[in-house]
């Protein structure tokens, strides 16, 4: 049976951590659910990986699907880039995500 | 001076149509834009990305949607400022405004419409401690004359168009042009990224990649810039200047000193016609907020045509507006 909704822990820019919950079946991607928690992700594009505002670092080892060209170009804009830094918005909620431990990025 | 009824600030899709609704009503506009064009993000940042969402559309490239704008709003003759951001608004008469640009240019209007959307567009500068010390010693965040940079030892930062570009024509130009990109694929057009590999290997042009500018030394100058690879320890490499061209960044800029209602970088209105806290200026389209606000280009236009029926009334008190359809009366050049 599938999972309805998945647990993700993040860790926001002063290093307080945050529970949240989100369901599997709403096509959301990681920075609606962090913005539907009011979190500190501006998200400016609306998603279209056409900023680099919702910059994350993945910090589980969780297998997530690699980085399109498209969002690979953007982190070329981003600062404090790392070797698991993702879009946010890029991140389709799916149940695999289940644990998933995300640090937001810091904002230039 | 400029002189105009609706000074409208930001010539993105929402600050084109007030235009048109303005016209309607024979109300004359002026834009200004720190953008080089019309268009606003859609230009700037998605001008081939598909909107959904404009009725009547089922289907509109963003930059083609900003192109039919301009053409609707032709009869109307608005006159444009580009290039230049406001930087200060002063009340100077009755039902009078007089805006400033950076570049010193003066309008005078009765009406400022602030159709900002996410702020004026800014060149992003890198999070390097002390960064702004060197601005005008070493630093630069765009090309502006190349000839600044002749005989002088340059490194360029970023992996896009922009860099690949100047690294290009800077290659003639400087004593030594060195590009350093985070990683080791470049995403600018494939012409340029051959022609930087070129330059490399004829070692016209020094490559450093999977490796990021993390520091800046210097006293009244910019002397070194601190490289740090992805494996190793971080260097110095000795340059004139720094180049860093990592795109551009809406910023909401000069507008937060215009002692309007502001909540989260955005503008409070009164959703009755789009008024601000200050007589005379309203605020529609991505830049405003009010309750239940959806940030779309079809609800800025709705606040637009709100927005210019309340300004005529402002302007005029005196003189009854009658409401009149596009259908009976058709479109009268101004």
């Amino acid at each position: 049976m599938s999972k309805e909704t998945i647990q993700i822990s993040l860790t926001d820019r002063k290093g307080e951590v945050h529970q949240l919950e989100a369901p599997t079946d709403m096509n959301l991607n990681l920075m609606e659910v962090f913005k539907s928690y009011e979190l500190p992700v501006e998200g400016t594009c609306g998603g279209m990986a056409l900023c680099a505002s919702c910059h994350c670092y993945i910090t589980s080892k969780h297998s997530l699907q690699d980085p399109s060209d498209d969002e690979e170009d953007m982190l070329d804009q981003a600062f404090f880039v790392e070797d698991n830094s993702r879009l946010s918005c890029q991140i389709k909620i799916s149940e695999d995500l289940d644990k998933l431990e995300v640090r937001l990025a810091p904002v230039d | 001076m400029i002189k105009t009824d609706i000074l409208i600030v930001g010539a993105g899709p929402v600050g084109l149509f007030t235009v048109f609704e303005a016209g309607l009503l024979k109300l004359r506009c002026h834009l200004v834009d720190a953008l080089p064009q019309t268009g606003g993000q859609l230009s700037e940042i998605y001008p081939k990305k598909p909107i959904y969402d404009i009725p009547g559309y089922p289907t509109v490239l963003a930059g083609e949607l900003v192109d039919n704008l301009m053409e609707q709003i032709a009869p109307f003759k608005p006159s444009f400022t580009l290039g230049e951001r406001v930087e200060e608004i002063e009340k100077s008469g009755e039902k009078e405004f007089t805006l400033t640009t950076n570049k010193g240019t003066k309008i005078q209007a009765s009406i400022i419409a602030i159709a900002g959307g996410l702020g004026s567009f800014e060149p992003r500068k890198p999070p390097i401690e002390g960064i702004e010390n060197y601005e005008d010693a070493g630093v630069h965040y765009m090309v502006r004359d190349p000839e600044t940079f002749r005989d002088k030892n340059i490194l360029i930062a970023g992996g896009g168009d922009s860099a690949l570009d100047w690294t290009i024509e800077l290659a003639d130009i400087a004593k030594q042009v060195t590009l350093i990109h985070r990683r080791s694929s470049f995403r600018g057009a494939l012409d340029s990224v051959d022609k930087v590999m070129e330059l490399a290997n004829a070692n016209t042009v020094q490559l450093i990649t999977e490796a990021q500018a993390v520091g800046l030394t210097g006293g009244d100058s910019l002397k070194e810039v601190i490289i740090k690879p992805k494996e190793g320890d971080p260097y110095p490499i000795a340059v004139d200047n720094f180049i860093p061209l990592f795109g551009l960044t809406p910023k909401l800029g000069p507008i937060a000193n215009w002692g309007l209602g502001i909540q989260k970088s955005a503008i409070e209105v009164d959703t009755f016609d789009y008024s601000t806290n200050v007589e005379g200026i309203y605020a529609i389209g991505d830049i405003n907020t009010y309750p239940g606000k959806l940030k779309l280009i079809l609800c800025g236009f709705h606040e637009a045509t709100l927005m210019v029926q309340s300004a005529f009334k402002y302007i005029y008190p005196d003189q009854k507006l009658s409401f009149k359809y596009t259908t009976v009366t058709g479109i009268q050049e101004l």
